[in-house]
């Protein structure tokens, strides 16, 4: 069965036609052939903007561009931001990055963020309403107290004081101190921020305070709007709590956030403890400022929060039997970075529209780092921050041997909601803002085996992957278009030891108990939740670039408009579609999870596709269509591209909850 | 620190317009500088130092324009250097999105009334240099009914192309990057002494574009979105 990217049957030679269609557009723009208007004056383009399939042009096409050199993404080109494939088309063209100073591998150890610090009370103490008059910018009262005060005080027990701070600290030895910005719990602050150990049935609420140096005084290092916006990422949280785009504060401000730590379904679907299989686990903390997410996530505003509950306990002889926290359960936050040849300095490409790629791994604020560990399982939660990259992870051994394997290790959970049950892989793919919890036993591996987490995805700019690895097409080819014009056979997929080994493990640690859950004795997690439900409507969105402009049905973000109200406790289905033929845009849903049903009329078959998301990546050519059921709270929420520099530039859209949902297919 | 005392002492900063000079706290800045061992010879000694430089070189040329009124300008030094910005490209007969965006910068100064030309200045740069004469610029300056604060400009075709690839309205492709009709419609906009940078769609709703550069005119702004 072949399909087009609005899921209608189409016949074999129809949908060979379409993949055609796009690829000689691609050519046609090689060739010379531009402009839309001479497009449909040859009669080659349609008003629809398909492609009348065109034959002949193929041969001059990769003709052109035989001379092209080989480029790789180790291998940035530098050097005045010169591009080195002319007559390409845009999914081979390499960004243009500065090389960063060498720094040595595998010298500094991880660092693993400590546990967040609660205080025991805060001054001046959280109130229903905005306390304006001590500086407090929220939007509007606390929702879970108004829905039971005895559940939900408005002063619950749990609280914690976070400062966002600008501080000096070491990303590597090799390079000098950076100023960056981070979070304090009042021990100092750190950047990737201390980490939420937080309960199910616990709420709590987390004072932010934007102490960071006013705008009109500082001297920032070159990017960074000292202006913030807190967002608990995939939490089923109350929108004045959310951290929106569009609620933001300077410095000497704050915002109570309050953070139910309740399942979805509580107050609807499923009275009155919310339905257990939406229980969620890994989630993240980051700034959300409208127009400036890129720039100060980048500069440091971010961190993890763990959710635990009777199942995932964090306690390895309880529950699931998951591997202790923190001990074993080890949060990873990546980041890609670029530093200023000359003086090492942090550097953010401001002037960049369509994504940013850095050539230094950060694995929790730490380039390439290496971590030891005991020959025993450990659960590992990774986190890909962004800015605009996307990883495909393998266990890389043998590399010292010159040699090197692909390890196989469990997949646990996907945007950090544990899947069913366990899952042997031998990689696993994430986009910005994605999360996947694993396990690996190193009790597989001899003692003082070195092993690496090793990137092996080919990605050569902001646009996404190289491979145009549409799932519209069956998968049995590791080259792509790109490589044939490239004349490079650039892979989709690196050789073992060719991609970037960005943690090093080292089973050096002394052996200990483990009485963790053996994955492969098949245990049993939670079931996802029936997706049968008729939708009360579904809705259309699709991603593209107008102009340069990054838009969303055409349209734009714009904190004054919601473009469409949902309406609480219903289903809707979303059909995500990207026509661009050559962009993966990384598409976060706030409020509620979904899953996705199909892509491109396919069910999913990738692992990381089949649990319940939070983002999903969109891939060129795809339609994606997901499930939701919006519960409980009402108010604003935004959706928008993670890759952050998509985000910045317009391609979000607000919209809200309400009581009575609209009808706008087309938002 | 105490919330409260320094909302006090920010209020009193607060909404102050920026000082031409305001890169004048460069030299004190106390946020952890670096000794700056590796830098290059003559580089400045701070943080925020060699970031304006490396801005400046990188996205901020000097380059010679001349504005519609015939005046020969230095991109820095007379047109961005101690001021907030906003900035496209746009042609004279373009029919594509052109219209759109210079319609809604017409309504975008109009909104924020006596601010342009004195806390914020507007730039239009032609793409077609070779087509647009600086006749042509004050022609369609005029049609669009622009008032004193928003310049159209030209220049000598290469320093053009420099620019437009300088200030990120460029695509890497160059074959793309060549069909004008899919040229880049944002609006890039900044505050140069406070190196703040961004960048909107030019086909956003005008108030919105609107409120986004009052943030490079009074940055010190809180805001909520009622629902």
């Amino acid at each position: 069965m072949y399909y087009n990217v609005f899921g209608e049957k189409v016949s074999k030679r129809r949908f060979k036609q379409m993949c055609a269609a796009a690829k000689n557009r691609r050519e046609l723009i090689a060739a010379g052939v531009t402009s839309r208007r001479e497009m449909f004056k040859m009669g080659l383009l349609t008003a629809g903007g398909l492609l009348i399939a065109k034959h002949g042009l193929s041969s001059r096409a990769l003709a052109q561009s035989t001379a092209v050199p080989p480029v790789t993404t180790n291998n940035p080109p530098s050097g005045g931001g010169q591009n080195l494939s002319p007559g390409t088309n845009q999914n081979c063209v390499p960004g243009n990055q500065t090389m960063s100073p060498p720094t040595r591998p595998f010298i500094v150890p991880l660092t693993v963020m400590p546990t967040a610090r609660q205080v025991p009370s805060l001054t001046p103490t959280p109130t229903l309403n905005p306390n304006t008059g001590a500086g407090e910018v929220r939007a509007a009262a606390f929702q879970a107290p108004g829905i039971s005060m005895s559940r939900f005080p408005v002063v619950p027990q749990t609280l914690y004081q976070f400062n966002q701070r600008q501080f000096t600290t070491s990303q590597h030895p090799d390079l000098p101190p950076q100023t960056i910005w981070g979070f304090d719990d009042g021990t100092g602050p750190r950047s990737p921020g201390p980490t939420y150990q937080a309960f199910y049935g616990k709420p709590q609420i987390t004072r932010n305070i934007n102490s960071l140096p006013s705008i009109t005084e500082v001297n920032n290092t070159g990017f960074g709007m000292a202006s913030v916006s807190t967002h608990l990422h995939n939490a089923h949280n109350p929108s004045e709590s959310d951290g929106n785009p569009c609620d933001f504060y300077t410095s000497g401000r704050f915002c109570d956030q309050y953070y139910p730590n309740v399942l979805a379904g509580f107050n609807s679907t499923n009275e009155p403890n919310g339905d257990i299989n939406e229980s969620l686990s890994t989630l993240w903390y980051h700034d959300h400022r409208v127009d400036f997410t890129s720039q100060n996530t980048y500069k440091g505003l971010a961190g993890f929060y763990c959710l635990f509950n009777q199942f995932d306990t964090g306690n390895e002889e309880t529950g699931f039997r998951l591997p202790s926290f923190p001990e074993f359960d080890i949060p990873l936050l990546f980041a890609d970075r670029t530093y200023d040849p000359h003086s090492g300095d942090l550097v953010f490409d401001l002037f960049n529209l369509d994504g940013i790629l850095g050539d230094k791994f950060l694995v929790n604020g730490q380039i390439q780092p290496f971590f030891e560990v005991s020959p025993r399982r450990y659960r590992f939660r990774l986190l890909d921050t962004g800015p605009s990259r996307f990883y495909e992870f393998f266990l890389t051994g043998g590399v010292a041997a010159g040699s090197p394997n692909t390890n196989p290790f469990w997949l646990i959970a996907t945007d950090g909601n544990l899947i069913p049950a366990p899952v042997q892989v031998t990689s696993v793919r994430i986009g910005p803002a994605e999360r996947v919890d694993i396990i690996i036993d190193f009790s597989k591996f001899t003692p003082g085996t070195t092993l690496y987490l090793e990137n092996r995805l080919n990605q050569l700019n902001g646009q996404g992957p190289a491979a145009v690895d549409s799932q519209v097409a069956p998968q049995n080819s590791t080259t792509t278009e790109c490589s044939l014009v490239l004349n490079n056979n650039q892979p989709a997929i690196k050789a073992a030891g060719a991609g970037n080994l960005v943690l090093q493990f080292r089973v050096t640690g002394p052996q200990v108990a483990d009485n963790s859950v053996n994955p492969a004795s098949k245990p049993s997690f939670y079931q996802l939740p029936s997706t049968a439900a008729e939708p009360r409507i579904v809705r259309t969105f699709k991603f593209d670039r107008l102009n340069g402009q990054w838009s969303i049905n055409g349209q734009f973000m714009d904190c004054n408009t919601f473009r469409f109200a949902v309406q609480q406790n219903s289903v809707e289905q979303w059909l995500l579609t990207n026509l661009t033929g050559d962009w993966t845009h990384p598409v976060h849903i706030h409020l509620e999870e979904h899953q996705i049903l199909t892509r491109n009329r396919v069910p999913p078959t990738v692992a990381t596709d089949m649990g319940r998301k939070d983002v999903t990546q969109l891939h060129p050519n795809e339609r994606a269509q997901l499930f939701f059921r919006f519960r409980d709270w009402v108010g604003k929420y935004p959706m928008h591209c993670h890759n952050v520099v998509h985000e910045d530039h317009a391609m979000m859209a607000l919209w809200h909850v309400v009581a009575e949902g609209d009808d706008i297919n087309v938002p | 620190m105490n919330a409260l005392s320094r909302r006090e002492m920010l209020g009193m900063l607060g909404m102050a317009p920026l000082a031409v000079g305001g890169v004048g706290g460069l030299a004190r800045t106390a946020y952890g500088e670096t000794s700056a061992a590796a830098a290059a010879p003559g580089a400045p000694k701070t943080i925020a130092g060699r970031a304006r430089a490396r801005i400046q070189e990188q996205h901020l040329p000097n380059l010679p324009l001349i504005t519609h009124e015939g005046k020969r300008v230095l991109f820095y030094d007379d047109l961005v250097k101690n001021k907030n910005v906003s900035m496209n490209f746009f042609y004279a007969n373009c029919d594509e999105i052109c219209p759109l965006v210079m319609a809604n910068l017409a309504k975008v100064q109009r909104l924020l009334g006596k601010q342009v030309g004195r806390d914020l200045y507007m730039y239009s740069f032609t793409l077609k240099p070779t087509e647009d004469s600086v006749d042509d610029l004050r022609e369609h300056r005029k049609m669009l009914g622009a008032l004193p604060g928003w310049t159209f400009l030209t220049g000598k075709p290469e320093d053009i192309e420099t620019l437009r690839a300088a200030i990120g309205f460029k695509y890497p492709d160059p074959a793309i990057d060549a069909d004008k009709t899919q040229h880049i419609g944002n609006i890039r906009y900044g505050n140069e002494p406070l190196m703040l940078w961004s960048a909107c769609p030019g086909m956003a709703h005008a108030d919105w574009i609107a409120e986004t550069l009052q943030w490079m005119i009074h940055p010190q702004v809180d805001r909520v979105q009622k629902s």
